[in-house]
């Protein structure tokens, strides 16, 4: 069963947060994500949660964090220029481990860039929007309906890893206003992952002392088990430190908390990384994600009318990236690969990282226009 | 009976960070006793602080804690109230903390007027980065960023927590613990945003420089700047520059932010109409 509705990218965006459990929104006004926003003030409150308008960025994902150390899910929406101004906050979210789902709707960029125009160039960013050393997951919604399904899965894993999640729209997708099947309530709601919690002794409780690679145990606050929560190196209980072995057992764990176990588990979670379209007998491979991906669905329906056996890749989970499957696409296409992106190249590089050769086709583009499925076909025509 | 420190302190986190002779150890023994005067569940209460001396603060304190980024406390704060509106929030900052680098949470936090317990730790100076201008810092004085004299002219803390719309505002210094734990429980018993701008030293990296260099003539000199409102309101204007008030400068009734956002939360329920003017005394 499921349901049907018709909406925009950014509200389903903020209706999912409320159905995967969300009760705390802390934003700013921007261009294009201010409706994620708008919704959640309309939405929260119904539900007994809070949705609140902060003086700015920073305070909007800093009231946020501060929900979250509640054991209250909450999240906040931005585009570019606010997850600059958001960056030092959330490796505070890495460090501390404290759970939180940033929607990032792209715009073109740098600096104020082009507001109300499309662009992905904000993949490098997701992946180290703030400095240090972490490991971010990013997932990136390629239609209306996983503007919805990708952002409840963002809160899982904002949960299962205890670690802020990118959920990566783009102004096309965000805006995008039709019609979006979306699974049933009851079958999100039996999907939804809650942070683990320690049930022992609170003389016991010690939040950050895990394994290698597994989570901080972080309950929530006012329930009786008392801790430090902190941006410093911190021990077990959370006090900061600057032991030298601490801190490096600190930074293996808070990256490999994420890249080992998702190199190891081939993935974060049981839901797919990546879609493949018409890949079973394709012999070129066009590599799109978000919007970008719906114009490659009809190019490759176009190159097939033509006799070109076309195939479509489209990663979902970004960060980090499907490595297994674009290897062996690499393996499988070697030069009949192209990659089609609205920045310079940013996953390109990733492609090319996995792939291990540069003899892979780029379409570009960074003008704020979307790349027509004309493009794609023409390209590709150039390749074969 | 003899104060039961455990109850209230991380003993082993003890001695503190602090400088010998800092003030902030003495606002931290005030801030606990008038917690006890509260009768506040410690498991109940929550205490954010940020970068600085003062961030040290929260880790000494046996309850919830947060050490925040520079300057961003009232942010997070305001979540953490939003999310637990019955949770009791002390927010810790430094001068540079929460005037400089998070003078915008700070205006916001009183405008909104939201229930937190705001604890401005002024010591006129930049104290853990070695002795860098603040907002706070006398003009004239020598700072490592200014080694000419300071040109800045200073924030009036309490004017601009009055302007921004706290309920509550009050001065104090750390020379009398005692007053200082009164004020605290008065502003902790308040209902929405409770300033309190709490002068104290810092001989160590403003006074090595300015004439000041052991505790006790710093701390007469904080002295020499403040006295009692009532004392205050006698000077001439041209005194009245050179003098801070003490005491509580501003208490009174106003809309609690948690409170109006019950409100809100009651409209999108449909238990009571959406919000209007007519709702408000203040329509401007």
């Amino acid at each position: 069963m499921s349901r049907i509705v018709i909406s925009t990218g950014n509200e389903l965006a903020a209706k999912a947060a409320v159905d995967a459990g969300a009760r705390f929104f802390g934003g700013y006004p921007i261009t294009p994500s201010s409706e994620v926003m708008h919704e959640s003030s309309d939405l929260l409150p119904a539900v007994g949660g809070v949705a609140i308008q902060m003086e700015d960025e920073i305070g909007g994902i800093s009231a946020a964090l501060g929900a979250s150390m509640t054991g209250t899910k909450s999240f906040t929406a931005t585009s570019g220029p606010g997850i600059s101004l958001k960056a030092e906050q959330i490796g505070l979210g890495f460090i501390a481990e404290i759970p939180l789902v940033i929607i990032n709707v792209m715009r073109g960029g740098p600096s104020t860039g082009l507001p109300t125009r499309v662009s992905q160039a904000d993949i490098g960013q997701a992946k180290y929007p703030t400095h240090g050393d972490y490991a971010s997951i990013t997932l990136c919604a390629g239609s209306l309906t996983e503007c919805y399904t990708q952002t409840v899965r963002a809160f899982n894993l904002a949960e299962k890893y205890m670690t802020p999640v990118f959920m990566l729209l783009d102004e096309t997708i965000g805006h995008m206003h039709g019609k979006a099947e979306l699974p049933d309530l009851e079958e999100v709601e039996a999907s939804i992952v809650n942070r683990a919690k320690f049930e022992g002794d609170p003389a016991d409780y010690r939040p950050y002392d895990v394994p290698m690679n597994e989570p901080a145990v972080l309950n929530p606050m006012f329930e009786g088990y008392r801790y430090h929560v902190t941006g410093l190196h911190h021990g077990p209980t959370g006090f900061p430190t600057e032991d030298a072995e601490q801190c490096e057992f600190n930074i293996e764990r808070l990256t490999g908390k994420i890249n080992t176990v998702a190199a190891e588990k081939d993935g974060l979670d049981d839901l797919p990384d990546y879609e493949e379209v018409l890949m079973d007998d394709a012999e070129v491979c066009i590599i799109a994600y978000g919007s970008i991906a719906l114009g490659a669905f009809e190019a490759v329906q176009k190159l097939r009318a033509e006799g070109i056996k076309a195939g479509l890749f489209r990663p979902i989970m970004m960060w980090p990236s499907p490595e297994k499957r674009i290897h062996e696409i690499g393996e499988r296409f070697g030069d009949k690969i192209m990659v089609t992106e609205l920045n310079m190249g940013q996953y390109s590089t990733e492609i090319e990282r996995i792939v291990r050769h540069n003899d892979f086709t780029r379409l570009l583009k960074a003008n704020g226009r979307p790349i027509a499925p004309a493009e794609m076909v023409a390209k590709v025509k150039e390749m074969m | 009976m003899a104060f039961n420190y455990e109850k209230y302190l991380r003993i082993d986190k003890m001695p503190t960070l602090w400088c010998w002779g800092c003030g902030d150890g003495v606002i931290l023994k005030s801030t606990i006793r008038a917690i006890e005067k509260m009768g506040w569940d410690m498991d109940k209460v929550c205490v954010v602080s940020g970068i600085g001396c003062s961030g040290r603060f929260s880790s000494y304190i046996n309850c919830n804690t947060v050490h925040t980024t520079h300057g961003r406390t009232v942010a997070y704060a305001t979540g953490i109230k939003l999310a637990k509106p019955e949770a009791h929030v002390i927010v810790v900052a430094g001068d540079g903390d929460g005037l400089a680098i998070g003078g915008n949470h700070t205006i916001h936090g009183c405008r909104r007027n939201i229930d937190l317990n705001f604890i401005l730790i002024n010591n006129f100076i930049y104290g853990l980065t070695n002795s860098q201008t603040s907002p706070t810092t006398p003009q004239g004085m020598w700072t490592v960023s200014q080694k000419n004299g300071n040109i800045d002219p200073t924030f009036d803390a309490c004017a601009l927590a009055i302007g921004a719309g706290a309920s509550f505002v009050a001065r104090e210094t750390m020379l009398d613990p005692k007053k200082l734990e009164k004020i605290l429980v008065k502003g902790f018993s308040h209902k929405g945003f409770s300033f309190f701008d709490i002068m104290s030293n810092c001989h160590i990296n403003l006074g090595r420089k300015n004439k000041m260099a052991n505790a006790i003539e710093n701390l007469n000199w904080i002295d020499s700047i403040t006295t009692p409102l009532r004392k205050w309101e006698q000077l001439s204007d041209e005194e009245k520059m050179n003098v801070f008030p003490t005491g509580v400068l501003k208490e009174v009734d106003a809309p609690e932010y948690c409170e109006s956002y019950a409100q809100i939360q009651a409209a999108a329920q449909g238990k009571r109409a959406k919000l209007t003017q007519d709702d408000f005394e203040k329509k401007i």
